[in-house]
């Protein structure tokens, strides 16, 4: 039998000091990333934005062309700006060789007054520049023999589907981390759904921070894999979560913080192991899914990773912190003198969690006083 | 266990493996394009061809284009208001009326008539009678809410009405947009409402088509059909045009102002604004004006039929679009024809005469618009006439097309991505779990199948996204097995012997894998009803491989165990 680890017994949360210091800097650094990046535009327009946005969501045209062969992006720029389009961006596709994309941002603020019933006039103008590097095939570019380049794709999204589709984007993503919380709610404690929901939260602010660093382009699939990385970082979260609820039935004298670890280490091989695959396969996706899953399997990488980090590093150590103050102000309960909610207040040992809390809840902040003192 | 359940068991999945494996790669034996297997089925070309027919691409793997349209509803409640206070100025009059004055005013989210009365005393009169009239639609039960002040009667579109008729705009818009498709012969396109009900949306997906230019045409084609009175001196005199606008009005009256029963309006004889050749684009444009009565005689709602013809009198390159009426326009026609014999009356399109010609007899039920059209743009006005006109114009905001050529480069660079994939999963588990890995591999197999069945059979597309939530299901069906066997290693740690760590590694993990997936349903789930495009295609993907999983990661892998186990008296040992 192979074995990554055996018998481990790491001390986890004793460094939980170290970890979320760590997240608190990689989140900060994104912030500033982006406050910076959006100040600096504000003064300096042609500076980038916080986040590169995608067509889908900041309205413009994307034109994907194939050349038989393909002449350098300035001249290609060049043209276009000759045809009164001076903002548009040439980028040669990497993965393959006789592509380009040309994108723009939306060409004037309304375009269905003028009665031309295309969602960015700008294409037009694109469509004249490229007339001037020969003719369009009408088939295929391979089999005409005259054509120099072939349109093979477009998209053009006005202001107002993107402005949508971006409020949407948000909307969708927090649904979805409430379906979560109320979720592990109701299948744990409430104080792990936040714990979860917290270190989701964590994971999808460093991977946007990323975005904000690297400029990486922000379109419709990037939110998808946002989602994924939602729905792993939970999963792992949860597989740990699941170990400490069992391992408190098992072990009912033993300390939160001992099962805590505990769990942590007794599935820290399967941790590992899905982690590794996971961060395997998207690899491959980086690899060889070309140009239109890039930002997506880099979102997915960066996301996984930190989805596994938050669930031994953030989840846990929220969760207990969380618990362990419930816990101290149960107990400064069962100690007041003529506790106002006596039956509720006894209720909660360090053994099972007992769902009884609304009641204590109410006399908690009553009664501080009196368990302090 | 007993032998029998693990024989249903063995029953059970092969039952269901068989039928995804028929799903996936044979002919389909229910609905279009049905037939049994044959022979040629079986070789890997048949195969090939079988999978490309089941499985539906999306448009961003097969080609095609994608549209998102606004119907500007604003535009028809304008419209409908401006008609209402033409008609209710006519009724004044015609009834003799104490009405000096009235107009439409129309700003945003405000539509509302309003009717200057002689007196104040008379408004209560006015108003019952202008409210009875029956062309004239203002009435509290229509959502029109009647106020007064002074001398002025005003009435206002209520909010709920202003919704309720935006919303059968749009809804009469989209079954006109879906008659001129189906008239285009677009093959399957796919025609819904889109986004918030009052945002008025409307998406318009065509496989296979990377060139919706005509089709954008057809739509965004206006097509309003009128028969007017042209106000002329009767033949033989020639009809009566102006050479300028001014001059027309001035002919009305000496105050420069036009009377609510008169329009005056531009004729291009011979022009077609919907063909843009540059023979056309060269000429100069032949502009006249013309006087004509409103309201008009007909227009096209009574129409019938509409057909592109060659045309009788021109050569090769020359149409026209003969027309017929129903029998209510016909009646009307007919009894306004043989009253105005000699008279002239034009054909009107989009507020453009296009034709003029004087009655020689009673005409009833057809007519012809001629006007030096091409074939394709005498089909495409036909078109849009015998589907109606729509109830506003439509903007478009989102546009996308994908050439077939990008589509196979990405279902490669995804298929690509998937194998590498897998086939790293696959080396790994059966290098660290061994036997056990087998397990673990034909689970993954299975589920890849089954998925496809899955998307088969509830006709779902896959799309790009859809691929990578393909690649994820890998991710997460791995992961239910490494749970599984990390536990069953686990338990054999305690000591326990083999049947029963199996059975307790199975029974635990099972705890958590219930776990991890219903949340990632539950949040798939919110892509799914709350998402758009991508979002939801990736969301299927992983909905269905989620569920599947269950089945292929625990059951199967669980009957194999099963199986192993009973192969021996007393299993000692297990590779794991």
């Amino acid at each position: 039998m192979i074995q990554i680890f055996k018998d481990v017994k790491i001390d986890w949360l004793a460094n939980r000091r170290v970890f979320i210091a760590v997240s608190i800097l990689l989140m900060l650094a994104g912030l500033f990333s982006a406050i910076y990046r959006q100040w600096n535009h504000q003064r300096n327009p042609s500076a980038p934005q916080a986040f590169n946005l995608g067509v889908d969501f900041k309205g413009g045209s994307v034109i994907t062309v194939k050349f038989k062969q393909r002449p350098p992006a300035e001249r290609i720029h060049a043209a276009i700006a000759q045809q009164g389009v001076h903002d548009a961006i040439i980028q040669p596709v990497t993965d393959k060789p006789d592509e380009v994309l040309v994108k723009m941002p939306l060409e004037g603020p309304d375009t269905g007054s003028s009665g031309d019933a295309q969602v960015d006039p700008g294409q037009t103008k694109v469509r004249r520049a490229l007339a001037s590097f020969g003719s369009e095939a009408a088939g295929d570019l391979a089999s005409d023999p005259n054509a120099a380049y072939k349109i093979v794709g477009t998209e053009a999204v006005g202001p107002v589907a993107g402005q949508q589709l971006r409020n949407k984007a948000i909307a969708v993503t927090l649904a979805a981390l409430v379906g979560i919380l109320l979720y592990i709610a109701f299948r744990f404690e409430w104080t792990y759904g936040a714990a979860a929901v917290i270190a989701v939260f964590h994971d999808v602010l460093v991977t946007l921070g990323f975005f904000s660093i690297f400029q990486w382009e922000i379109s419709l699939t990037v939110i998808a894999a946002l989602l994924t990385l939602v729905g792993f970082s939970v999963n792992d979260t949860i597989v740990v979560f699941d170990r400490i609820r069992e391992n408190r039935r098992l072990h009912r004298r033993d300390s939160l913080y001992k099962i805590t670890n505990d769990s942590i280490n007794q599935t820290l091989s399967r941790t590992v192991i899905t982690s590794g695959l996971v961060f395997l396969s998207v690899l491959a996706m980086v690899i060889f899914g070309g140009e239109v899953l890039f930002g997506f399997s880099v979102a997915l990488l960066i996301g996984i990773s930190f989805g596994t980090y938050s669930s031994v590093a953030i989840a846990s150590p929220i969760m207990v912190w969380w618990e362990q103050r419930l816990d101290a102000a149960n107990r400064a309960l069962a100690l007041a003198p003529k506790p106002l909610g006596g039956t509720a207040a006894g209720a909660r040992t360090n053994g099972v969690p007992v769902k009884s809390r609304p009641a204590a809840a109410g006399v908690r902040n009553q009664s501080r006083g009196a368990g302090r003192a | 266990m007993k032998k029998t359940n693990l024989k249903l068991r063995v029953i059970l999945i092969l039952a269901i493996t068989i039928l995804g494996l028929y799903k996936v790669f044979m002919p389909n034996i229910t609905g279009a394009g049905a037939r049994l297997p044959k022979k040629s089925d079986f070789t890997i070309a048949g195969i090939k061809q079988n999978l490309r027919e089941n499985i539906h691409l999306g448009l961003d793997l097969k080609g095609g284009s994608h549209l998102v349209m606004r119907v500007k509803t604003e535009e028809h409640l304008k419209r409908l208001t401006e008609d209402n206070a033409v008609a209710a100025l006519n009724a004044a009059k015609a009834k003799g009326l104490p009405v000096s004055e009235g107009h439409a005013e129309v700003g945003t989210n405000n539509y509302r008539v309003v009717l200057t009365a002689d007196d104040a005393s008379k408004i209560n009169e006015v108003r019952e009678a202008i409210e009875n009239e029956r062309n004239v639609e203002l009435s509290d039960r229509l959502g029109w809410s009647f106020s007064s002040s002074g001398n002025k009667l005003i009435w206002n579109l209520t909010g709920a009405a202003q919704r309720t008729l935006s919303d059968e705009a749009t809804k009469q818009a989209l079954q006109t947009i879906e008659t001129r498709i189906n008239a285009l012969g677009v093959a399957e396109p796919t025609l819904q409402t889109h986004g918030a009900q009052d945002s008025h949306q409307i998406l318009l997906q065509m496989p296979g088509v990377t060139d919706p230019e005509r089709v954008k045409k057809v739509l965004r084609a206006d097509s309003r059909l009128e028969l007017v009175h042209v106000i002329s001196p009767p033949s033989p005199a020639p009809s009566q045009t102006y050479s300028t606008r001014e001059e027309a009005i001035a002919s009305l009256n000496s105050s420069g102002t036009i009377p609510a029963n008169r329009k005056v309006l531009e004729y291009s004889e011979r022009m077609d604004p919907s063909s843009e050749s540059k023979e056309n684009q060269n000429q100069p444009k032949a502009v006249k004006w013309v006087v004509v009565e409103t309201p008009a005689i007909i227009d096209g709602s009574e129409l019938r039929n509409a057909a592109g013809v060659p045309s009788r009198a021109g050569g090769t390159e020359d149409y026209e679009i003969q027309f017929s009426l129903k029998k209510s326009g016909a009646d009307k026609f007919g009894a306004w024809t043989g009253a105005h014999i000699n008279d002239y009356m034009g054909v009107v399109l989009n507020d453009q005469v296009r034709s003029i010609a004087y009655i020689k007899s009673q005409i009833t039920d057809t007519g012809e618009i001629s006007g030096r059209f091409t074939k394709e743009s005498a089909e495409d006005l036909a078109l849009t006439l015998r589907s109606g006109a729509l109830p506003a114009s439509i903007e478009y905001l989102e546009e996308r097309t994908v050439g077939a050529s990008l589509g196979d480069d990405s279902i490669r660079a995804g298929v690509r991505a998937s194998l590498v994939g897998l086939l790293l999963v696959v080396l790994f588990m059966l290098f660290y779990y061994r036997g056990s890995g087998v397990n673990a591999v034909v689970a993954l197999i299975l589920n890849m199948i089954l998925m496809m069945a899955g998307l088969i059979i509830f006709g779902a597309t896959l799309t790009l996204p859809g691929i990578a939530g393909i690649i994820l299901t890998i991710g997460m069906a791995v992961d239910s097995n490494v749970l599984i066997f990390e536990r069953i290693r686990e338990e054999l740690r305690t000591g326990k012997t083999v049947a029963s760590a199996v059975e307790q590694g199975f029974g635990r993990a099972f705890v958590t894998i219930i776990d991890t997936h219903v949340t990632t349903v539950v949040s798939s789930l919110f892509l799914f009803l709350f998402g758009t495009g991508p979002i939801r295609g990736f969301a299927v993907t992983l909905i269905l491989g989620l569920i599947i999983n269950l089945f292929s990661a625990v059951y199967v892998s669980r009957t194999i165990f099963i199986w192993l186990l009973s192969r021996k008296e007393r299993a000692e040992s297990l590779s794991i």
